[in-house]
């Protein structure tokens, strides 16, 4: 019997692993996230798995590509600077098909940037964590509850399609604290893995895990079943959650934490008499383009509101097929939009202004 | 409880230390003058009592912290005045030292001066709402681990049990028990159950020692 428990963002996304069966974690620190390690260093000897400290994100990342291989489940966490280090790793995972969490805490950026939270790598997430043709499944908390729950996701997602899953956080959806009831989380039993290199037992042909093609005509046909496997994602998986959205004339979009502040703003510009709803993608990839197309039938304008210079909006406007304008309501470097900010944009949206 | 002249703050991260710390001193400061409050905590750069700078300010609390607390970088750096809280024997200072063992390991340089003066008070902040300390048993293995680190022993325990926003009176009722065990099995005696100002006035004369907590806010 348990109760609900006060925990960190970080927390919960550690912990949730801990329940979906991962008994591997492999990392390095970097703030805004680094309770993640902190907890697997304190829990994981405890219930047999193993938590390592790696010397530098790159080699986690290649211990991840090895567990994964052996068919467990298997996560690493960074930060933003942390995250770009991991990017020949994500590549090869996604070459070698093999499923992975990966998460998130984003600061600011570019470079060393800050350790401030912030969403400026959406791009990276949703379009290139590494080199060659390839995708990620991202998946995008706005509650501690929800890190724990996504976190669930991710694995099965993972595991259901052999390729990574990011969860994408901020360093405020990191460190915040909020009750979680962790009882209430749905763990499925992981699927069998038939292509783990496990040992064959002189029983069946070897597997082999690899992401080198000799053959070129090969190296397509292996792009093109995975893109098939993309587009069957893409017409499956996509999740968002619509808002006031029934009658709504203008279109807030915000994922992550920036939803939390838009959702007070158009709450206090329906007071008003504002038709105004929000759509929080809870996948950022595929993203929910169905949901926003969808959403022309009533909607004029759209903003997307984003702790970047503008990433998600292109997302927001190829959804859309640029059919309406969509407008940009942001703050860079670490800051969040302030829910007054947000309110202003919709206002000067209802009155005719571009904003 | 009789004020020492150093009253230090540890426990687990995330149990709560920075605000009841921060709380703490501007309570203090009604009574007493001059009071410092020291900001120890290398681990975590996110939650700061600098973040509460305005309020301790304005309640004659001076704030001895990193310049680069509460700001865009992460360097574990202690403060340079960190000295005047051993030194400055006229001092009632309130020590706000990081979570865990691993921020209890910043207190060594003053341990030695702490332990001679030997007018100290080393206070434990409990919850048994944080995942790592639900049960009395793992709570015990984690102030064991903060005394190791630091060095000074703990003399007291602040029940701070609580869920964020959500806690309801009932919730800090039912971790009474929990706080009791704690006590027994390590022999040190609830000094103070803290609870944010919205539930004291439910549990106000229920339970002794009660002191009431305005939340701190993260700003910037």
């Amino acid at each position: 019997m348990e109760k609900k428990v006060l925990m960190k963002g970080n927390e919960a996304i550690a912990e949730a692993a801990i329940r979906a069966g991962c008994r591997h974690y492999f990392g390095y620190p970097i703030t805004p996230q680094t309770e993640i390690a902190a907890y697997m260093a304190k829990r994981m000897p405890k219930i047999g798995g193993t938590f390592l400290q790696a010397e530098s994100e790159i080699a986690a990342i290649n211990m991840v590509y090895g567990v994964a291989s052996a068919g467990l489940r298997v996560m690493t966490s960074s930060s933003s600077p942390g995250i770009s280090l991991k990017g020949e790793g994500l590549s090869y995972l996604a070459g070698a098909d093999l499923p992975a969490l990966v998460v998130n805490v984003q600061r600011g950026g570019p470079g060393l940037g800050g350790i401030q939270p912030s969403q400026s790598d959406y791009f990276q997430a949703t379009r290139g964590a590494g080199h060659g043709d390839f995708r990620m499944i991202v998946l995008a908390p706005a509650s501690v509850q929800e890190m724990a729950e996504l976190t669930v996701s991710a694995f099965d997602l993972a595991d259901k399609y052999r390729m990574t899953s990011m969860l994408l956080a901020d360093g405020t959806m990191g460190q915040m604290m909020e009750p979680v009831a962790l009882d209430d989380l749905k763990i499925n039993p992981m699927p069998e893995k038939p292509w783990a290199t496990t040992g064959t037992k002189m029983e069946r042909k070897r597997n082999i895990i690899n992401s080198l093609s000799l053959v070129p005509e090969e190296l397509e046909q292996f792009n093109f079943a995975r893109y098939e496997k993309y587009a069957k994602i893409e017409r499956e998986e996509a999740r968002a959650e619509e808002y006031r959205m029934e009658d709504a004339e203008i279109c807030v979009a915000a994922f992550g934490i920036a939803s939390r502040v838009s959702r007070n703003a158009v709450d206090a510009a329906r007071e008003m008499g504002i038709k105004v709803g929000m759509i929080r993608p809870i996948t950022l990839w595929p993203f929910p383009k169905e949901t926003f197309k969808k959403s022309l039938s009533t909607v004029k304008k759209y903003i997307s509101v984003e702790l970047n210079m503008g990433q998600m909006i292109e997302d927001v406007r190829l959804s859309t097929e640029c059919r309406r304008p969509v407008t940009l309501c942001n703050r860079a470097g670490g800051m969040i939009p302030t829910p007054e900010q947000v309110l202003e944009a919709i206002k000067s949206a209802a009155n005719g202004g571009e904003n | 409880m009789k004020v020492k002249r150093i009253t230090l703050f540890v426990g687990h991260y995330g149990s709560g230390k920075t605000n009841i710390a921060v709380n703490y001193a501007i309570a203090l400061a009604k009574t007493r003058n001059p009071v410092a409050l020291a900001d120890l905590d290398i681990v975590n750069p996110y939650f700061r009592s600098k973040d509460s700078l305005a309020d301790l300010e304005a309640a004659g609390v001076r704030l001895i912290a990193s310049p680069y607390a509460g700001g865009n970088l992460d360097i574990p750096a202690l403060p340079q005045e960190m000295y005047a809280v051993t030194d400055d024997k006229n001092l009632t200072a309130i020590l706000d030292v990081g979570g865990d063992d691993r921020g209890a390991l910043a207190l060594g340089r003053l341990t030695p001066a702490i332990l001679a003066e030997n007018d100290f008070a080393c206070l434990a902040v409990v919850n048994r709402y944080r995942p790592l300390t639900r049960t009395p048993a793992d709570t015990v293995e984690v102030l064991r681990e903060i005394e190791g680190a630091g060095g000074v022993p703990i003399t007291g325990l602040v029940n701070n049990s609580n869920v964020g926003r959500e806690t309801t009176p009932e919730d800090v009722l039912d971790s009474l028990a929990y706080a009791a065990e704690v006590s027994r099995l390590t022999g040190l005696p609830v000094v103070m159950t803290t609870v944010d100002r919205g539930v004291y006035p439910a549990l106000s004369g229920k339970i002794p020692d009660l002191f009431p907590l305005d939340l701190q806010k993260k700003i910037g």
